[in-house]
């Protein structure tokens, strides 16, 4: 999922100078699920951002809204009817839903109350990590399942760097698990080191964000075009 | 013309790859001495003059440091250029970290058409490390496809992308890092050994004070076969005080200092007055040179080893007494 956290009161609350009134839209998806942007995050900005704007001499209005997908059209359209009482809309949705909504309501101010993280997961209660870069051409068939390309700080592809701590540390931070000791324990558990002795050819990041923005297009599931039907 | 013409006739014998004098001191058994240089925090050649002028005559060739833990520097190719002028032999550094494949190749190119020839493939240290914490890494390749990129430029005359270079490869001795002693330790000399396949020609090893876990290190790395198309250099270094010993056996990842030279280290300024700052330097330092000669002495004795690489960065007056101490001095001159 993707993970995000809030943004700072104190920058919100300039992002939100000269407004007064304006929509908090939560999302019900991955940012729920990350205690960032959910029904409940939502609230309790809100009411944060009210106290903060009052003792400032310039409350602002807040309402509330959740939307189940902020990055789909079909589930943010329903807003559109309430948006021109508002001077702005506040987003709790993650990068894409900021531009879902932008996108979709033009003549509206877009603010973005959350900092998009990364793609990743729970693992602790209150612990979310980085599993994933989308990098466009996964290698985890041969790293024993564990992403060289989001783990390793350098983002090598043929094994640990020499900065590896005792106990597989990564030398950029004691917090961080070398993804290379990780790798190289999983190949070994599975049987597999020796595969881990072939020396892999740079990557083709074109796939990646080097490639310009990416896109998918399914043929499959587009709706007919009429034109394709004309002679 | 092909790339081995190309490269034949850039080099006077045909054995050679490159024709260095590193390459040309291992190749003819020597045990060889490299050192290393930092360029400076400026544009100012003078100060790479001095320390050119230092290690001229001690080594046979000195690494030119890439924007060195992360800070920017005078760059590696232009240092070496001017390091080559004083007539010593460069080593150019390349990290991973600042450059992308399009930059090492042109770089590597205007390097070889100045005449540089050695150069050392390297991750790099982490941007978090260095003065621009908010820099953007690189990281389009990694060291191991840094040394099988310059060597397919070196042997077969390609660019990574597989077009042919104009008038064929240059004439390259490529180099590597390794580290006897990070985690996972079954792992690392598997690991020289795939950059022995990736086409190193000689690597030098991060700094030892551990002599058994480097002794049992070289075992594994001479059983693996690849002091055969390898040379590997022993990387040693003078501990400059006792609170250095500490620091790098306490915070430097991927680093071993036994207690035991700690302690010498420590016991080296027994019955100097504490305040007597000058005359416990100087203990200190005599006592990190010797144990560096010791070092240095050690590991020719260990089965692999063919030289030693000795870091003395902000030290090079040290290098001068570290090799003639060691009895490695003159160094040969080879035509
Ligand atoms: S210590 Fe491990 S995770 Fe960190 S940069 Fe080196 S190889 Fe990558």
């Amino acid at each position: 999922m993707i993970v995000a956290e809030q943004k700072p009161v104190a920058t919100l609350k300039e992002m939100l100078r000269g407004k007064r009134k304006i929509l908090a839209v939560g999302c019900g998806t991955c940012v729920a699920v990350c205690f960032a942007g959910g029904k409940r995050e939502v609230g309790i900005l809100a009411a944060a951002l009210r106290m903060a704007t009052e003792l400032d001499g310039a409350r602002v209005e807040i309402d509330e809204a959740i939307v189940q997908r902020q990055c789909e059209y079909e589930y943010i359209d329903p807003l559109k009817d309430k948006l021109n009482q508002y001077d702005a809309v506040l987003s709790l949705g993650c990068g894409v839903g900021v531009q879902t909504l932008a996108d979709r309501f033009q003549t509206t101010r877009i603010l973005p109350a959350l900092n998009t993280k990364f793609m990743g997961g729970p693992t602790e209660q209150g612990v979310w990590e980085e599993r994933c870069q989308g990098c466009g051409n996964c290698l985890l068939d041969v790293t024993g399942g564990i992403c060289p390309i989001t783990r390793c700080s350098k983002q090598l592809m043929n094994g640990p760097c020499g900065g590896t701590d005792t106990g597989g540390r990564c030398e950029v931070d004691k917090e961080i698990p070398c993804a290379w000791y990780m790798i190289w324990e999983r190949m070994e558990k599975l049987g597999l080191q020796d595969e881990l002795m072939e020396v892999r050819p740079p990557k083709d990041w074109s796939t990646s964000r080097d490639g310009g923005v990416r896109k998918i297009v399914r043929m499959d599931l587009r709706k007919p075009d009429p034109k394709d039907f004309q002679e | 013309m092909n790339a081995q013409t190309a490269t034949q006739t850039a080099t006077p014998n045909p054995q050679l790859k490159s024709g260095s004098n590193l390459e040309k001191v291992l190749a003819a058994g020597h045990f060889a001495v490299t050192g290393e240089i930092g360029p400076p925090k400026s544009w100012r050649a003078e100060v790479i003059r001095k320390k050119a002028g230092l290690l001229k005559g001690c080594v046979d060739a000195a690494n030119i440091t890439d924007n060195q833990t992360a800070i920017v520097r005078m760059s590696s190719i232009a240092t070496g250029i001017i390091v080559m002028q004083e007539g010593l032999e460069p080593i150019i550094q390349v990290t991973c970290r600042d450059r992308n494949r399009l930059a090492m190749q042109s770089d590597i190119l205007g390097a070889a058409a100045h005449g540089l020839k050695n150069v050392l493939c390297l991750s790099g240290d982490h941007q978090s490390f260095g003065n621009h914490p908010g820099a953007k890494n690189v990281h389009d390749i990694d060291s191991m496809q840094l040394i099988r990129m310059f060597r397919d430029m070196r042997d077969s005359g390609l660019f990574q992308c597989g077009e042919a270079i104009t008038d064929g490869g240059p004439p390259l001795f490529i180099g590597g890092a390794a580290n006897p002693f990070a985690d996972p330790v079954d792992l690392r000399p598997l690991r020289l050994k795939k950059k022995a396949v990736a086409g190193v020609d000689f690597v030098q090893t991060q700094l030892i004070y551990d002599m058994d876990r480097f002794r049992e290190f070289m075992k594994k790395v001479v059983e693996l076969g690849i002091t055969e198309a390898v040379s590997v250099l022993a990387g040693v270094g003078p501990l400059k005080s006792a609170g250095m010993a500490r620091h790098m056996r306490d915070n430097v990842p991927g680093m071993r200092v036994p207690d035991a030279i700690v302690k010498r280290m420590e016991g080296a300024v027994n019955g100097i007055d504490k305040d007597d700052k000058a005359a416990r330097n100087a203990a200190w330092r005599a006592e990190g040179i010797k144990i560096c000669i010791e070092q240095i002495q050690e590991v020719r004795e260990i089965p692999g080893v063919a030289g030693v690489h000795v870091m003395a960065i902000e030290w090079e007056e040290a290098v001068r007494s570290i090799v003639e101490g060691a009895k490695l001095l003159p160094r040969p001159v080879l035509a």
